[in-house]
């Protein structure tokens, strides 16, 4: 079904007339909310000039919210590209015809794919350093956990690509006389990659909100040092979390608007990608 | 299991994991609720609505629960006094689930609608033929299609929202993440063993759900 009007008839005078009045109601009960939402701030002195302030001088962003954008930039960088290897090597692992390969992949698979994230975090920065005797940088649990996790969603994704490139395909490899790791590299893999690209960027839009769990080991990226640091300088939390929300918003929305122009430019072009949605956890990671 | 044959240990263990159960439950529900309307209003003809609709899912979608969830307690209670309980638990609960709830219903409204686009144009244009309204089209004939195609989506936003609980844990809620990280702070000495039995519980409830709500998905499919 393209396109939404198929659900309604072509609006004729009874029913524009309804749906106006439909339009004034929700408008005027949306306003509301919003004027009872500015009520309670304004009680509450969150509209205080000396609140909002601090997001005016070029100190606050130098030192609390460009930091913590390039932390949460350079945790989400290192943790794509190992989960990236990490879903390659583990999708490739699982499609193996040697049972010794496969089931072992599959485990490693299905395991990180259930555990919670942060259960993993927790893990490494709280009980690895028992098993080695020394901490373990905050940076590198987060990038640890990120990879573990992302790396065996996409090594799903990776797999059900490989499964929807034409079986001809690996058929035609083999009758020219490729070996099964020729015909995974020159001909499966690079088909896959490009039509699962939609799913593997927006697999970065999640794995990109999750870096804000480093707050909770108290890494410093953009939630810890833009709400958590910041706001315990100028005491303005709620205003600290609009700004560094909407600059989450912008980043990921830019990245969702990204992933959906490949996938309706390859649907033109006629090279299928794979929908986006089923897939990965309905995207519905932390 | 010595740490776990303390039955102080094992109390912890389960009070964390009921906690993570009620929080799924619940905000299970509310977010379905949530999401079918944002669902409707999406696709409906007041502009309006579509605009809330599409407003609702790019902010919560776009926004790392670890801040909704953040902003659940700094924001609405510490600051606005926004106050959903006596009971100190009983409120980071109500708390958590608000975030979770309007968090995960962007991800249900976005799953049914793409639900919506997999029944074929003719089945809504054959109930308008017949002289239903909107409301009726939906109810009647699009949403109970556009619901048994996307089981599996919906399966895998309930299994990302259980996981996703243990994030409530930042606000001090003392759910099985948090009763991890205190177990293994007070028995150095069987992290393995700990990581093992939380994880694994974690597994063995999860990996049968993702089959199960395949398994549906295939069973319920509208076969065309």
């Amino acid at each position: 079904m393209s396109g939404n009007p198929v659900l309604y008839d072509h609006p004729g005078p009874r029913a524009r007339v309804r749906n106006a009045v439909l339009t004034v109601v929700f408008g005027a009960l949306i306003l509301a909310v919003l004027y009872w939402i500015y009520r309670k701030f304004d009680e509450k002195g969150q509209f205080a000039a000396v609140l909002w302030e601090p997001f005016l001088k070029g100190a606050t962003w130098n030192n609390f919210i460009i930091p913590g954008i390039e932390g949460t930039l350079k945790a989400a960088a290192t943790a794509m590209v190992f989960a990236l290897a990490f879903g390659l090597i583990f999708s490739v692992g699982r499609l193996s015809d040697h049972r010794w390969i496969s089931v072992p992949a599959g485990i490693v698979v299905e395991f990180f794919r259930a555990v919670p994230l942060l259960l993993m975090i927790f893990f490494i920065s709280y009980g690895v350093p028992f098993l080695i005797q020394s901490s373990v940088p905050p940076f590198w649990s987060v990038v640890i956990g990120l990879t573990l996790y992302n790396g065996s969603v996409l090594a799903e994704a990776f797999r059900a690509g490989v499964h929807a490139v034409p079986k001809g395909q690996s058929e035609a490899a083999y009758a020219v006389g490729m070996r099964k790791s020729l015909v995974m590299q020159h001909i499966l893999v690079p088909q896959a990659a490009r039509a699962m690209l939609p799913v593997i960027i927006s697999q970065l839009v999640v794995l990109l909100k999750d870096t804000a769990l480093g707050y909770i080991v108290s890494y410093p990226e953009l939630l810890q040092l833009g709400v958590n640091v910041l706001s315990a300088n100028f005491g303005n939390v709620v205003q600290a979390a609009i700004v560094v929300a909407a600059i989450y918003i912008v980043v990921n929305f830019g990245l969702t608007s990204l992933a959906s122009w490949i996938e309706r430019r390859s649907k033109r072009r006629g090279t299928k990608t794979q929908p986006v949605g089923p897939l990965v956890d309905g995207g519905a990671g932390a | 299991m010595p740490v776990f044959s303390d039955p102080a240990n094992f109390d912890m263990y389960v009070s964390g994991f009921m906690w993570i159960l009620k929080m799924t439950g619940v905000s299970a529900v509310l977010a379905l609720v949530l999401g079918v309307l944002l669902a409707a209003m999406r696709v409906s003809p007041v502009p309006v609505l579509r605009w809330f609709g599409a407003a609702w899912v790019n902010i919560f979608r776009n926004t790392p629960l670890t801040l909704i969830v953040f902003f659940c307690y700094f924001g609405l209670y510490a600051t606005l006094s926004v106050s959903l309980s006596d009971d100190i638990d009983l409120n980071n609960f109500w708390l958590g689930v608000v975030g979770l709830s309007v968090y995960t219903a962007a991800f249900v409204c976005e799953a049914l609608r793409s639900g919506i686009n997999t029944v074929p144009a003719g089945q809504a244009e054959a109930a308008r033929a017949i002289g239903l309204t909107f409301a009726q089209t939906l109810r009647i004939v699009v949403l109970p299609q556009a619901g048994r195609a996307v089981i599996a989506p919906l399966g895998s936003v309930l299994i990302a929202l259980c996981k996703n609980t243990t994030i409530v844990g930042t606000i001090g809620l003392l759910e099985a993440s948090n009763i991890m990280k205190q177990l293994i702070n007070d028995n150095g000495d069987q992290v393995i063993l700990i990581f093992l039995v939380f994880a694994g519980t974690f597994a063995a409830v999860l990996i049968p759900v993702g089959y199960l709500f395949g398994w549906l998905a295939n069973r319920l499919a509208v076969k065309r």
